[in-house]
């Protein structure tokens, strides 16, 4: 068998398909409590993924690519994802938790600490995705930049090398997000390891000498430091990002630990390794594990035909045909085994299953596909690590700063 | 029940010199068991709530990180979250700074902790304007210090708008008709004043509590009046009965004018303790304790806050500093609000210095006696006359304790000092209601 794969969950609402809120096993008027959440991420632990991430925006959802929609007839408002995260920690042991940060209008010193504490209250488990806004009105909820309004064909032009007034804002906000990242790690790594003395001789309670400015001075911000909270279980909490194109694959192979992509087919996903492998080695990061995963909508039931059937009813509910950023597959787990061997075979390290609906695709993601993996070698029997790097295949990095003064 | 009700929160102890590190029992600041002990420790006594402080950049003096004490706090929102999920009726309150924020990230943050704590959430609104914390945020230093009660009631004002942009009844999850929300404009705001200029949809649903407790800690006369006009409860460090009554009658004194009654608005002292089998233990415990919070380092560091200068070549067994502070900007010590309680500092060393002359008293002896006494000292029954009495004669509305341990220095006042309050029938048996509004008898919002 090759290395088993790496299986993500993302959670977002009631699941990833618009009408999932209808369903008749679903929990509408509890998304905004605890116990839903606790409840999912319970159900991914007993499958044994890797992790789960959560989903979330500083604005309301909505169906408009470029605005505010007012439908009333999808679930609109979430909570804070790292609070979710922060929430569920102490009633799991071994799942990673990675909630989703906008960088565009935060502050990396509170960024910071707040994933190294959650990375606390979780014994190591603790990660991040970091999230650009490049949306008009998300801009204007905090007002203290304004980001031009663009349209999804916009996006198209870009991709296609043309508008280039969409090029540099594009990479301006990613930019900011790689320097952000950066704050972030330098911030994790200002505390050495072993900072915190209590030499009762001395009177001191740090070692001051193992504490560090990390001195960030960016076109975009400057961050003094060190961090107010002592380094993180992991020393770094993995990195997650979401990536289509090219602009967002560099920021991943210069910033992220595991970067989710969206192939159609095994012949993208392989062209995007390729990609994303030569903005690796351009970020001078090559000899360092990148994972790439790839994002796949589930729909999973008995049969290939009762899942479509499903697929269909719940496209009638909401109206239109549910397409997605990434592939979407209505099967049976066994037919997704298939396809993520495959994809695996092809370089994949990993997938992020989107469940189409919760709990349904979740459990049959737990309690279907996750056998069938098993059944494979494909998949672990038990969790072999106590910490979300471990799961991941990675060391407990050094501190960049101890390295420069030992 | 009998008498006014006592109220009684739990401080996490904070990276200053009351937290004593070096005795041997004491634990991890950062590590979340430690957190969970002081939470259960303070809700197995039926206490209001927990709090945690914060800070934004680590201490400073002369140039250098400070090291005497403890360093290094989590992060409040994610502590106060996971808490929730291992305590069940406590309220989690914790400062947040309205300056290095901005309202809608402080406000959806807020909202997601009330609605993961179904109803449990408290905000201490604090403002810093210094540039020192600013290095460590995009926005750096901007806020003159003229400026900071406005900028903290504006984000308060834009806080509490996009708290009520959901009323509470927007959300129907109508499955057979389709329609999720019942308003289309759920959660719309806009809000222009001199800091904030922001619009748009607001996106956490109205919380259990409709908004954070709000709790303030302002001693001026601004901050007394910002209370006034927004607060739930006061911190204030007038736990003394005369200076204590007087804050008392100040404060509830203001609040007529915003039409609020003094129920609506508890004051709290911050207070330390130490206990013991008999008054006489608890005495000479007190005393160790103090001399373990100050050492000769830090009484030559705490004595060069008020002479603002390098104080290091002087012995802390010996006199005070016969030079006089340097008067102006406070530049050796940064990162540290106490600081401005200095107002005179000439005034203030005089002061020591008369009374270091009255008792003979050395550099750190001084600076044992002028800092952080111990409010209660006692055995468990004195400790519990004390509290009961001062709240009885409204010098407070409660407490907010601060142990000198982390995390068991709680631990035997809630095993000792509560039963005897709950049989005096000035403080709760059990928890009556399950919001932290409820708790603080404020009653729902209206």
């Amino acid at each position: 068998m090759s290395a088993p794969l790496h299986l993500a969950v993302a959670l977002d609402g009631a699941g990833w398909h618009p009408a999932a809120w209808r369903e008749p096993d679903a929990r509408p008027t509890d998304l905004f409590t605890a116990d839903y959440w606790a409840h999912l991420v319970r159900e991914a632990e007993a499958g044994l993924v890797d992790l789960v991430t959560i989903e979330d925006a500083i604005g309301l959802q909505s169906d408009d690519f470029d605005a505010q929609d007012d439908r009333v007839d999808r679930v609109r408002g979430r909570l804070d994802a790292v609070l979710i995260a922060a929430r569920v920690a102490p009633l799991t042991r071994h799942v990673g938790l990675v909630p989703t940060a906008t960088v565009t209008h935060t502050e990396p010193f509170h960024v910071s600490k707040a994933i190294a504490t959650l990375d606390y209250v979780s014994s190591g488990r603790g990660g991040v995705r970091v999230q650009v806004s490049g949306k008009a009105h998300e801009a204007a909820h905090f007002g203290r930049r304004t980001i031009p309004p663009f349209r999804y064909q916009d996006v198209l032009a870009l991709n296609a090398g043309q508008a280039p007034e969409l090029a540099t804002l594009f990479s301006d906000l990613f930019d900011e997000a790689a320097d952000y990242v950066e704050v972030l790690r330098r911030l994790w790594d200002s505390w050495e390891d072993d900072a915190e003395i209590r030499d009762a001789a001395t009177g001191r309670f740090v070692d001051r000498d193992k504490l560090h400015y990390v001195d960030f001075a960016g076109r975009f911000f400057r961050v003094k430091g060190p961090s107010i909270t002592p380094r993180p279980p992991q020393g770094q909490p993995p990195v997650a990002a979401l990536a289509h194109a090219t602009i967002p694959y560099r920021l991943a192979a210069r910033s992220a630990d595991v970067v989710f992509v969206t192939p159609s087919d095994v012949g993208a996903a392989r062209a995007i390794l390729a990609e994303v492998r030569a903005e690796q080695s351009a970020a001078g990061r090559g000899s360092e594990t990148l994972h790439v995963f790839a994002d796949v909508v589930v729909f999973l039931d008995e049969s290939p035909r009762a899942a479509a059937d499903r697929a269909a009813r719940l496209d009638d509910r909401a109206g239109e045909t549910f397409t997605s950023d990434a592939l979407v597959f209505t099967g049976t787990p066994s037919g997704l085994a298939d396809l993520l061997q495959e994809w695996h075979a092809a370089g994949i390290s990993g997938f992020r299953l989107r469940p189409a609906t919760v709990p349904h695709d979740l459990t049959a993601i737990t309690r279907g596909l996750v056998p069938e993996l098993q059944r494979r070698d494909l998949f672990r029997r038990g969790y072999e690590a106590p910490t979300l790097r471990g799961l991941l295949g990675l060391p407990r990095p050094a501190n960049r700063y101890a390295e420069a003064t030992s | 029940m009998t008498g006014k009700q006592v109220h009684l929160a739990a401080h996490f102890p904070g990276v200053n010199n009351t937290t004593v590190w070096s005795d041997p029992a004491a634990g991890s600041h950062i590590e979340f068991d430690s957190f969970v002990h002081l939470a259960r420790t303070a809700e197995r006594a039926k206490f209001d709530f927990f709090f945690l402080a914060e800070g934004l950049r680590l201490r400073e003096q002369g140039g250098q990180i400070y090291d005497l004490d403890v360093v290094g706090r989590p992060d409040t929102f994610t502590v106060l979250a996971a808490l929730a999920a291992v305590t069940e009726r406590i309220g989690l309150t914790g400062t947040i700074n309205s300056t290095f924020n901005e309202p809608y990230e402080v406000a959806r943050q807020f909202a997601s902790l009330d609605h993961l704590s179904a109803g449990r959430a408290g905000w201490n609104v604090v403002t810093s304007w210094d540039a020192f914390t600013g290095e460590n945020f995009r926005r750096g230093g901007f806020l003159p210090e003229s400026e900071r009660y406005t900028r903290a009631k504006q984000f308060l004002a834009t806080a509490t708008e996009l708290f009520d942009s959901w009323r509470g009844d927007e959300i129907v999850a109508d499955a057979d008709r389709g329609v999720f929300l019942a308003d289309p404009n759920a959660g719309a705001f806009a809000h222009t004043d001199d800091h904030f200029d922001i619009s748009g949809r607001f996106n956490v649903p109205r919380s259990p509590q409709g908004r954070p407790v709000i709790l303030q800690a302002g001693d001026s006369d601004a901050g007394r009046e910002f209370a006034a006009a927004t607060a739930d409860a006061i911190f204030s460090r007038h736990g003394t009965r005369e200076a204590g009554q007087a804050f008392y009658a100040d404060v509830k004194g203001r609040l007529a004018k915003y039409g609020r009654t003094p129920d609506q608005l508890l004051v709290l002292p911050a207070a330390t303790f130490v206990l013991g089998d008999t008054d006489a233990d608890a005495q000479e415990k007190a005393g160790e304790v103090r001399r373990l919070q100050v050492s000769g380092q830090t009484a030559i560091k705490f004595a060069e806050q008020l002479w603002n200068t390098d104080l290091s070549g002087y012995d802390p067994d010996g006199p005070l500093p016969d030079v006089d502070p340097v008067v102006g900007e406070n530049t050796i010590a940064r990162g540290r609000a106490s600081v401005r309680m200095f107002r005179d500092p000439i005034a203030v060393a005089n002061q020591w210095r008369a009374l270091a002359a009255e008792k003979n008293l050395s550099l750190r002896e001084v600076v044992i006696e002028v800092t952080g006494r111990q409010n209660f000292i006692g055995s468990a029954a004195t400790v519990a006359e004390q509290i009961n009495t001062l709240v009885q004669a409204d010098a407070s509305d409660g407490f907010i304790l601060v142990p000198h341990l982390t995390p068991g220095g709680l631990d035997e006042f809630a095993d000792t000092v509560v039963p005897l309050l709950q049989e005096r029938g000035v403080f709760r048996t059990e928890y009556e209601g399950t919001t932290l509004r409820d708790h603080l008898g404020l009653g729902p919002l209206p």
